[in-house]
């Protein structure tokens, strides 16, 4: 992933948005096709925390993600056609067909996986941070999870351990404000959640995770600490997703009205009126270049649905190491 | 006798959490979502209602918080009430398995038969519908592993409900296993409970014998009819419970039929079905004519494509094969 320079970097992150979020509105359409196996969780209305916090990496550094992770996995570089392939289980898939949504992993560019246990991630990149110590790189690794999966007890673990051993790991705490159905405010007593992170010595901050600057900024500064060796950081980012939690979702746990004051915050519309005030961008020039993006998605889209189905004998392929 | 009502699975699960909630003042049930999800009864609907019946005190939404749940519910059932905790999947339970292995199925043998624990963990295992590696183990070998631990493994409506009336009464740790891709069966409920380790005849034969459960229940019972085509009668027993399981069933049927196949989705090595066969040869080689076959799940994790997920799942074909060897 490019780094994201004064120059370029509204433009940039508000490119990598639009396109994820083009991206994501397509999961239900293909859900309802009936293209899409067991469950997946879109995220649109988050970009701006994958988006930030990917432009403060690079290739070499870790990423352990969430069911919800097609943001993450994308804007941390991952090829749109081969994730959607992922998602479709298909042969051309990042694991050829075997993970589908919540299991997408790719090596070369750090993605440690989406995950289907809610918390694993943040176990999992604390394990990445360690290996960055005892190798002496310079590699960081951050852990996305939710509200929901900062009532899990891998949390406290793991930052007790990293704070002990100041390890390279940001901790992404996206507040959606909902762990499937379940209120954030319901499930937890203490609602600035970034006490957590103090409780066992892990600098914690708040921010919103709608303001693409806010998390760029935010998560550099924790990259920097990681990098100099100063520990961990937790972030704490205030966000909202738009649609249900899964296809299917009845919804009956929050209100229409609610969700619409929500997006009155969007992070890409903000962002877009940001830039064409600062006279970066027309809206004539950015209504062209969206309609590019939108043709690079259904290029994706069209690629992964033009893969083939995995042979029934890979089932048996990948269980153990060759010779094993 | 209560009247008899064809319902889906979780409409029988439900009926039954209503009968149980009501028959046991001190029952309470708590989960992840099973107020607030889908049309207000969880993912697969089974608690719908309860909440509005029985109040926020007996009907607890909790946080996604596995291994304290379940190492609380274990203490609780100490202390006198009856906890029935649903998680969501099964494959979630390894993070409280402490709670379940070292505490729940412990507590009455370590402190010399003080303690009741009369816990239910109602959960759901199983494949089909593409939730992939870690939403679709069939982990009840590794509950019916463990001393101290009831499993169950209901494979009809109807057993369902009386199977779940049961655990509930029970005094010790039961895991209630669910199938994700059998919500929707439908079938005649009695409303009668069902006791633990009393296997149920599911077909009758002569030819050959066939212990299943649950999905592979189903696949053999529709083996059951092409071979019958052929000619050859098979004879399906449904164990409904791995532990205590009913060994003088699975006797008396090869008294009969003089051959065996043991199906199920877990993984087939180190399989239950290897425990049957097992007990059946140490027990009764003498009723056996030909090697007792096994029919189970590939070693390997589920993938998510259906083409790769139906290659690792047993199927009726496969089934048929098996009878076809022993008997061959
Ligand atoms: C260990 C575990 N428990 C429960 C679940 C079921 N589940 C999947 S996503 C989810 C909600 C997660 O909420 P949160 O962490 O806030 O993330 P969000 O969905 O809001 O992005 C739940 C309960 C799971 N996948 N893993």
């Amino acid at each position: 992933m490019a780094q994201y320079t004064a120059a370029e970097q509204g433009l940039a992150g508000l490119e990598l948005m639009a396109k994820i979020r083009e991206f994501e509105r397509r999961m239900p359409l293909l859900s309802d096709e009936g293209l899409i196996r067991g469950s997946t969780h879109p995220s649109l209305g988050m970009e701006a925390i994958a988006v930030g916090v990917s432009l403060a990496l690079t290739d070499e550094d870790a990423i352990a993600s969430t069911h919800r992770g097609h943001a993450h996995t994308l804007a941390k570089g991952a090829d749109f056609g081969r994730t959607m392939a992922e998602i479709l289980g298909r042969a051309d898939g990042y694991c050829g067909g075997k993970g589908g949504s919540m299991h997408i992993g790719v090596k070369e560019i750090g993605v440690l996986g989406t995950n289907g246990i809610v918390g694993a991630g943040i176990g999992i990149a604390t394990g990445a941070a360690l290996a960055s110590k005892i190798k002496g790189d310079k590699a960081v690794a951050v852990s996305y999870f939710g509200d929901g999966a900062s009532n899990q007890g891998v949390l406290a673990e793991a930052f007790n351990l990293a704070a002990i051993w100041k390890l390279p790991v940001i901790f992404v705490l996206e507040n959606n404000h909902y762990a499937q159905s379940s209120a954030v405010e319901e499930m937890v007593a203490q609602p600035d959640l970034s006490k957590r992170g103090e409780a066992y010595g892990v600098p914690s901050f708040n921010g919103d995770g709608m303001n693409l600057q806010e998390v760029f900024e935010l998560a550099t500064a924790a990259v920097e600490r990681a990098r100099a060796g100063e520990g961990p950081t937790l972030l704490v980012l205030e966000t909202y997703r738009y649609l249900g939690h899964m296809a299917g979702d009845t919804e009956i746990y929050r209100t229409k009205d609610e969700v619409e004051q929500a997006k009155e915050n969007d992070p890409i519309e903000k962002l877009l009126a940001q830039l064409i005030e600062q006279g970066v961008i027309t809206a004539e020039q950015w209504e062209a270049r969206r309609n590019e993006l939108f043709a690079e998605v259904e290029e994706a889209e069209q690629f992964a649905r033009n893969s083939p189905f995995p042979e029934a004998a890979e089932a048996f392929t990948d269980v153990y190491a060759k010779g094993a | 006798m209560a009247e008899t009502k064809d319902l889906v699975t979780w409409r029988a699960l439900n009926a039954a959490m209503h009968d149980i909630m009501t028959e046991f003042p001190e029952s309470f049930t708590l989960g992840e979502d099973i107020t607030t999800w889908g049309t207000g009864g969880g993912t697969y609907g089974v608690t719908r209602g309860l909440k509005k019946t029985f109040g926020a005190e007996r009907v607890l939404d909790t946080p996604i918080s596995e291994e304290v749940l379940l190492a609380a519910v274990s203490a609780a059932a100490t202390r006198g009430v009856r906890p029935i905790l649903e998680i969501m999947y099964s494959d979630f339970s390894f993070l409280g398995f402490d709670g379940i292995i070292n505490q729940a199925a412990k507590a009455r043998y370590m402190f010399g038969g003080q303690f009741d624990t009369p816990l239910v963990i109602r959960t759901n295992g199983g494949s089909g519908i593409g939730k992939a590696a870690q939403h679709s183990q069939s982990l009840e070998t590794l509950f019916a592993h463990i001393p101290g631990l009831e499993v169950v493994v209901p494979g009809t409506p109807g057993d369902a409900y009386g199977l779940l009336r049961t655990a509930a009464k029970s005094d010790n740790p039961t895991i209630f296993l669910e199938h994700k891709n059998m919500y929707y069966d439908k079938g005649p409920v009695d409303f009668q409970p069902v006791p633990f380790g009393q296997a149920r005849i599911a077909r009758e034969g002569q030819h050959a014998t066939i212990v299943a459960t649950q999905q592979i229940l189903n696949y053999s019972l529709a083996a059951a009819e092409e071979l019958a085509a052929e000619g050859i009668e098979v004879e399906i027993i449904d164990p409904r419970t791995l532990y205590p399981f009913d060994m003088d069933a699975v006797y008396a049927s090869v008294g009969k039929t003089r051959h065996l196949v043991v199906g199920h989705e877990a993984v087939r090595d180190y399989g239950w079905g290897a425990e049957f066969v097992a007990q059946t040869v140490e027990a009764a080689w003498d009723k056996l004519d030909a090697a007792p076959v096994r029919v189970g799940g590939a070693r390997t994790p589920i993938p998510y494509a259906q083409t790769l997920e139906a290659a690792v799942i047993p199927s009726k074909d496969d089934i048929i094969a098996a009878v076809k060897k022993t008997l061959a």
